[in-house]
């Protein structure tokens, strides 16, 4: 079917602010919408500028602003969509070009919740033993691939972007709540502060817009009641 | 146009964020190395994240397992092609690592009594081939993204320096000494210079070679065609894995777990056809054997509704397995097929999946450039771009998490010995003038041919002619194409003329590593006139031991391959016909 295909374009090499650029694509009956902007890059505009790698929704590189709602292009299939297709970047961050955005503060984020196993014992010959019921615990939340849907979605972020968002929010929670992990009180430290976890006004967005379904107002939400039930 | 490029002096560099480079980086650190990361995307979008079904060392969680016996189900799962020493360090070193990934925090799935648990695994058996053995270790199907996340955790936690978005675009070897290398930070265009003693290639993959691949589109071979350039032989780059369960006509895979949990293939009389060619293995024999046992059963007119593919059958597993062990790869299914895998079948065909070879390093990573293994100064490789040679002709499912890993460490501690030893050495002014001036001419470039015709007509010849079935014919098709597109390639322009983040360069000069690397493959596929694991000959049917119990080296001289070989070290097993 033939999509009529939008998209927000911006090169600061050239234009002063964004505009919207119409292309006409045709689309195959399981086409995603990755594949309607390789078809414009490969056959009519190679300036066409955005990331993406594994073209099947485990690197986390191709989130945009698709229709409205943040999603992987690569997950997303123009069916689901219909014969309108609007494209932009995700919203919030600086535009570096087009559909690219500067990741580096989010990943600044990513890195100050300590997003890593603190565990100073010696650890033994063998594996540490983790119950079936432990490992469970923190599952949903191993499952995020540092796309940047949710913390672009978030209402909160777009008002405050010192707030450390979601993203960060959700991998921290993974090693809260992983039995085998001694930082748990550090990281809530971190997290109990003005821009932290406080700023959640559990508007649903971020869990929305995750492409993984993780469900990360719960984990939000399960985060700052470990700082309440810590100080209490 | 030749400007002041930005200069870096780091002891050592790492090319590449994948499972390799992020262990070697990571004991780099912990040495207390000053090192650099450079990778083209964000480490946690490396392909080791895609990574689905398992990582195997024989910890006997479930019952008895030995490292001999994965040393020997490699080894002859790699028809015989593999070096017998490298095997031996790989299913040794397998336990401590995937252990000590458990202490850095990886989420494995459990035991009922808390150990990791493991599953079956294609080609991985008890006894020397009695039976399928549960050796793969798992986190649900995305192990890869888990072994990722945890090594990029780490490596946070231990202050590596990572260099994010900058492409690598040449090495800088002078003199018979490995001197850095030239990056492209995509953000703006600049060249940087990256002076160094020790560089470490672990760029993964060049799947994207293909028209129909696993593999993502960042894995065009850098590394290897870097090496390959610069006077670097390839090593046994004929033998290529089609991994047997693809999407049909995307390629995206389907973990070879789904067959560990019990899943069939059938054709379309609803036969499990694999009867037929592994009577003892059935849906587990190694990845070539079925791949090619599913084109003959096309070929013969069993393919779904005479189409080229078959069916991968799961309902038989029941919700609960499904939901808990396989819970990615149903979601592919959902999504990018629209069937609903608990109930429906789901139509699979072959995809291209995975380089056996690569360059050529000893067993410490450490690259050897000739027969006798002699090592170029400062340079390393590990991972897919490498050949060490763990995987020989065909490589087991999960022994690549496992390669990237165990060698990825080796390298890692064996360039921090190195650069104690040896002096930051001097790279001239001019060290990147002849890569910016490529770069240059193909940014900049009026008129020419758009390169992205040109990648797309290598990967439909390399996938028809040098897939999973090949003949001479096709071979000598395909090789001359590959003399006409480089050709083509020289005259390629891209579009986009900007400075800030230009992919439309950067795919365009990704398409110069594929086609060195379709070069350097089709000249090893048409010289080898033998079948043994991923290389299959129609002309040439048999293995031939005789003739052919040898690695090819291939170097490029003059912009043209040449090859020679070299002696595969056999230790402790003798080849024998490889049955399953």
């Amino acid at each position: 079917m033939q999509v009529d295909l939008r998209i927000l374009r911006y090169d600061p090499e050239r234009d002063k602010k964004p505009h919207w650029e119409r292309y006409r694509v045709e689309s195959g009956p399981m086409d995603r919408v990755l594949d309607l902007l390789h078809t414009v890059k490969w056959e009519q505009d190679g300036s066409l500028t955005f990331r993406r790698s594994c073209a099947h929704g485990v690197c986390g590189s191709d989130a945009m602003l698709i229709n409205g709602r943040n999603r992987l292009a690569c997950k997303i299939r123009v069916d689901q969509l219909g014969r309108k297709v609007s494209v932009a970047p995700l919203p919030g961050l600086p535009v570096v070009k087009d559909l690219v955005v500067d990741m580096e503060d989010f990943f600044a984020k990513y890195r100050s919740v300590e997003p890593f196993l603190i565990n100073d014992s010696p650890a033994p010959p063998r594996e540490r033993l983790q119950s079936q019921e432990d490992r469970e615990r923190y599952d949903d939340t191993t499952k995020c691939i540092l796309c940047a849907a949710c913390t672009s979605s978030c209402p909160s972020f777009w008002a405050q972007k010192s707030y450390v968002g979601p993203a960060a929010i959700v991998n921290a929670h993974r090693f809260i709540f992983d039995s085998r992990d001694e930082g748990a009180d550090e990281r809530l430290e971190i997290l109990a502060d003005a821009d932290g976890v406080w700023r959640c006004r559990t508007i649903f967005n971020c869990s929305d817009a995750c492409p993984r379904g993780i469900n990360i107002t719960k984990a939000i939400l399960e985060v700052s009641s470990a700082i309440v039930e810590r100080r209490v | 146009m030749n400007g002041a490029p930005v200069t870096h002096a780091y002891q050592a560099l790492v090319v590449g964020a994948g499972g390799a480079g992020l262990w070697a980086a990571l004991e780099l650190a912990r040495k207390g190395v000053k090192t650099a990361v450079l990778t083209k995307l964000y480490p946690s979008r490396s392909h080791t994240g895609a990574a689905q079904g398992g990582i195997c060392a024989a910890l006997g969680n479930h019952e008895e397992d030995h490292w001999e016996w994965h040393m020997f189900d490699t080894v002859k799962g790699g028809d015989y092609l593999v070096d017998q020493d490298a095997a031996e360090v790989l299913a040794k070193e397998a336990i401590e690592t995937v252990i000590e990934l458990e202490h850095m925090g990886l989420p494995f799935n459990r035991t009922p009594d808390g150990k990791i648990d493991q599953r079956r695994f294609g080609g991985h058996t008890r006894n020397y081939g009695e039976a399928p053995v549960r050796r793969s270790c798992f986190a649900a199907d995305r192990t890869g993204h888990m072994i990722l996340q945890t090594l990029y955790q780490q490596c946070i936690k231990h202050g590596v320096r990572f260099f994010d978005e900058y492409h690598v675009v040449d090495l800088l070897i002078e003199g018979g000494l490995t001197r850095g290398a030239v990056a492209y930070r995509i953000a703006d265009g600049e060249l940087h210079v990256f002076r160094s003693a020790a560089v470490l290639l672990a760029t993964g993959g060049y799947g994207r070679v293909y028209r129909i691949t696993s593999n993502a589109h960042a894995l065009t071979g850098d590394g290897m065609a870097l090496a390959y350039r610069r006077g670097v032989p390839l090593e046994d780059m004929e033998f290529f894995q089609f991994h047997p369960t693809g999407i049909v006509g995307l390629g995206i895979l389907l973990s070879e777990a789904a067959r560990g949990e019990g899943g069939y293939l059938r054709n379309a009389d609803g036969e499990r056809f694999m009867e037929r060619y592994a009577p003892t293995l059935m849906e587990l024999a190694p990845r070539d054997v079925i791949s090619r046992s599913m084109y003959l059963e096309i070929r013969q007119g069993r393919g779904i509704d005479g189409g080229d593919f078959v069916h991968l059958d799961l309902t038989h597993l029941g919700r609960e397995v499904i939901d808990r062990k396989l819970p990615d790869i149903t979601e592919f299914v959902r999504v990018y097929q629209g069937i609903e895998p608990i109930t429906e079948q789901v139509p699979v065909q072959p995809t291209a999946h995975y380089a056996m070879g690569g360059v050529p390093t000893d067993l410490h990573a450490r690259v050897v450039v000739d027969e006798r293994n002699t090592v170029l100064p400062g340079l390393f490789a590990a991972g897919e771009c490498a050949c060490v040679s763990v995987h020989g002709a065909n490589r087991l499912g999960t022994n690549s998490l496992i390669d990237i890993l165990v060698f990825g460490r080796r390298a890692g501690l064996e360039m921090a010995r190195y650069v104690e030893g040896n002096e930051l050495p001097d790279v001239p002014l001019t060290a990147h003038h002849r890569v910016e001036d490529e770069l240059e001419l193909l940014r900049t470039r009026r008129r020419g041919e758009n390169p992205n015709v040109i990648r797309a007509e290598l990967q439909s010849a390399m996938f028809d002619e040098c897939g999973v079935f090949r003949t001479k014919k096709g071979l000598q098709h395909v090789a001359r194409l590959i003399e006409h597109l480089k050709l083509r390639y020289c005259q390629a322009r891209v579009e986009d003329g900007g400075k800030v983040f230009n992919t439309d360069l950067l795919d365009a000069w990704e398409v110069g590593y594929l086609l060195d690397c379709a070069e350097a493959t089709v000249a090893g596929a048409l010289a080898r006139t033998e079948s043994r694991g991923g290389h299959f000959r129609e002309d040439y049917p048999e293995r031939d031991d005789t003739n052919w119990l040898k690695h090819t080296l291939t170097y490029q001289a003059e912009g043209r391959p040449f090859l020679r070989s070299k002696p595969v070290t056999i230790t402790r097993f003798q080849p024998k016909p490889r049955t399953y």
